[in-house]
């Protein structure tokens, strides 16, 4: 890697320290991916940090994170499988855990490795690039545009493992896959990275988790103080059937930025529910590419509250005829918190007969609550149906007085139209046991900011 | 029905208040005992819904002058949730809507909070499901109705009847109907009455907020008021409701008029 040192300049000092690191990295048997990693390396020498300038982040003010001088995980936390039992999904039969954005084949459930006659692969890199190389070279990387992104491009700088899931043509999975990412580390960035391959004709759902271990040694004001960086590559092909579930229930001090495309084939199908709670600032970037006949429904919920920040970036690009896509992104926020969406659905031109439908609801709980949204039409063809729409307000004055005409108490009222503001999202979950959790949370969490 | 021995359950003196500074109750007087019927008929905009909307609590209405007792307590004393548990029940003109709570919950969370306070047991949601089922059948009400979410996409019979359920299970000592009879077909009108009647006993009252006789050939009231510019302006039995179906409602105006008249007229001789 001698391109690192060809990227020390004062001005990059953040990324300059982040990367120190990167050449202790054991190189990969393939040079591919180490191909990869070495162009990552050399756009973040052009690349540079994001501020209120850029258009793409004029309301996230990521300089908090970008003051801290963490140094990238370089191992794991060694867990036992009692640590993460209340993490565990009854519903799904293959969990593949990462602590720190390593495997931890420990903790993985047994299914995870198993191929079975169907040949579905649930595993992690190193272990499939025998195996799978090519598939796996096709679409690693090749989606989630690095070039341009300077997180996407530091995540792919560490790229050394992946939860990698390929669903063979025409194989439906019955049962959810769990790719649980662990962090409990301080004071470190991990660099979680998923690449989900499904075949044509296949279908399956998974649930991408991240969530926080606090360790008992911790001083509670620096609990939970890490930076998670994640890519996600999600490729269907024609006719696949994709449910993504994504859930980001990271401690209340950390930093997540995860960048997740997906691309779809022909007259496939692609279901995605995203739920932020966690997070001192959350950056989701969603992009999502539809070929011809495709279609698409990219839900989401921001729930926070005290000085939380949460922006979801999605892009639903309509690229050839035919296509539909369905957005609901909902936003609760509490104390002072800050909730970002900014939802571009762009129709290329030729992809005529497109239709689109995009909603940004949002409620504010206090007076200091504060929501940007921006949906975002760019149509440059004549003959689609696009519509899109957003609001933002506090619960419904006359749906209080309604519900304590019948005896609830006000803060019962209160929180019980909060809760269902954001149930509406949280019901889309194909999960049952998942959707239960998250119900339980909502209510929990609208309860507390009463 | 009129009892000797009534209690009185409300009593109404010199009632003002205001909607956005203007003033739409003015000065109005009123008694219920337990046991009555009582509908109030008026023109549009006469202050019917206004008095009903003052009574359940609700903050956009501003009370301004007079008092309300019920059960002998000062009524403006207790917040809206409180005149709910006291037994004070409004079914809304127009129930709202609220996606994302289940009927079920709902109903529920108003049942147990109710039973709280009034001393009684709680009910689980199996002992609850039982219960309600029941009262639903009275309203012949479809069972699917527990899993939707409260009045999002009912017709407004089904609005009307969740209403009526809802009252079936608070029980309150007093009852307003704020034309729950508007929008309904003649089935569901019939459905309604018969649910209400069912409900009505010797402890509790009602009070029939309509613009039509038509309801009151299915709740026979006791009393009939008419109101006029925030006040009642003239009390009858049942025929009344029937003279004004025919006769409308300008000659009562018109008769409370001379009336006045006559009063000025003989104070100042």
């Amino acid at each position: 890697m001698s391109t690192v040192t060809s990227i020390r300049r004062p001005a990059a000092g953040y990324l300059e320290t982040l990367l120190a690191g990167q050449p202790q990295l054991p190189a990969s048997p393939l040079a591919w991916i180490n191909a990869l990693r070495a162009e990552a390396v050399n756009r973040l020498d052009v690349l540079k940090l994001p501020t209120l300038r850029d258009e793409e982040w004029r309301f996230t003010d990521i300089s908090r994170l970008t003051k801290l001088s963490f140094s990238p995980a370089l191992g794991a936390t060694c867990l036992e499988t009692a640590d993460i039992a209340q993490f565990h999904i009854e519903e799904a039969s293959t969990r593949l855990v990462f602590v720190d954005g390593f495997h931890a084949p420990q903790l993985s459930s047994a299914a995870s490795c198993s191929n079975g006659d169907s040949g579905v692969v649930v595993s992690n890199l190193p272990k499939v690039l025998a195996t799978h190389g090519a598939a796996i070279e096709a679409h690693l990387g090749r989606h989630a545009a690095f070039r341009d992104n300077v997180f996407a491009a530091l995540n792919t700088a560490f790229l050394h493992d992946a939860a990698v899931i390929v669903v063979p043509r025409n194989v439906a999975l019955a049962a959810p896959v769990h790719l649980l990412f662990i962090a409990t580390q301080k004071e470190v960035v991990s660099t979680p990275r998923c690449l989900v391959v499904a075949e044509s004709g296949s279908a399956m759902t998974v649930i991408e988790d991240y969530v926080v271990l606090t360790q008992p040694r911790w001083q509670k004001e620096e609990e939970e103080a890490h930076f998670t960086n994640a890519v996600t590559e999600i490729a269907l092909e024609d006719n696949a059937r994709v449910n993504h579930i994504r859930i980001q229930r990271e401690g209340n001090n950390a930093f997540h930025i995860a960048n997740c495309a997906v691309s779809l084939g022909r007259s496939s199908n692609y279901q995605s529910v995203s739920v932020a709670l966690g997070a001192q600032i959350s950056r989701y970037n969603l992009d999502v590419l539809l070929a011809e006949g495709a279609e698409c429904a990219v839900d989401g919920l921001a729930l926070i509250a005290a000085n939380q920040l949460a922006d979801t970036h999605t892009c639903i690009d309509h690229a050839q005829p035919h296509g539909v896509s369905r957005q609901l992104h909902k936003c609760i926020v509490g104390g002072s918190a800050h909730a970002v969406f900014n939802g571009k659905v762009l129709v290329r031109q030729g992809a005529q007969r497109t239709d689109s439908a995009q909603s940004s609801r949002n409620l504010l709980l206090t007076g200091r609550a504060h929501v940007d949204t921006k949906p975002q039409l760019e149509i440059f063809a004549d003959d689609v149906k696009c519509a899109h729409g957003a609001t933002i307000g506090q619960l419904d004055s006359e749906e209080v007085f309604y519900l304590k005409s019948r005896g609830l108490s006000d803060s019962v009222a209160r929180n019980l139209l909060t809760y269902a503001f954001g149930a509406e999202i949280i019901e889309r979950i194909p999960v049952a046991s998942l959707k239960q959790r998250l119900e339980q949370t909502v209510l929990e969490q609208t309860s507390s900011q009463s | 029905m009129i009892m000797q021995d009534g209690r009185t359950l409300l009593e109404v003196r010199g009632l003002r208040a205001t909607v956005n500074g203007i003033e739409i109750l003015k000065g109005l007087d009123f008694t219920v005992k337990s046991g009555e019927v009582h509908a109030i008929m008026g023109p549009n905009g006469s202050g019917k819904s206004t008095f009903a909307k003052v009574l359940a609590g609700h903050t956009a209405y501003e009370v301004t002058g007079g008092s309300v007792l019920f059960e002998g307590r000062n009524l403006f004393d207790l917040a809206p949730e409180e005149r709910a548990r006291a037994g004070v029940f409004l079914a809304f003109q127009y129930p709202i809507e609220i996606p994302g709570v289940a009927n079920s919950q709902f109903l529920r969370l108003s049942y147990n909070t109710v039973q709280a306070q009034r001393g009684k047991e709680e009910l689980d949601p199996l002992e609850f499901d039982d219960f309600v089922r029941e009262k639903m059948k009275l309203l012949e009400i479809s069972p699917d109705f527990l899993d939707r979410s409260v009045n999002e996409g009912f017709s407004g019979g089904e609005k009307k009847r969740n209403e009526i359920l809802q009252m079936a299970l608070l029980e309150p000592r007093l009852a307003i109907l704020d034309e729950t009879d508007s929008g309904l077909d003649i089935d569901a009108l019939r459905i309604v009455s018969q649910g209400v009647n069912q409900l009505a006993n010797k402890d509790n009252a009602i009070i029939l907020v309509t613009h039509y006789q038509r309801l009151l050939n299915y709740i026979v009231p006791d009393f009939v008021h008419v109101m006029e510019s925030g006040r009642i302006i003239k009390t009858g039995d049942k025929d009344l409701a029937r003279e004004l179906e025919t006769r409308g409602y300008d000659w009562v105006a018109a008769e409370h008029l001379a009336a006045g008249e006559t009063r000025v007229a003989k104070g100042a001789a």
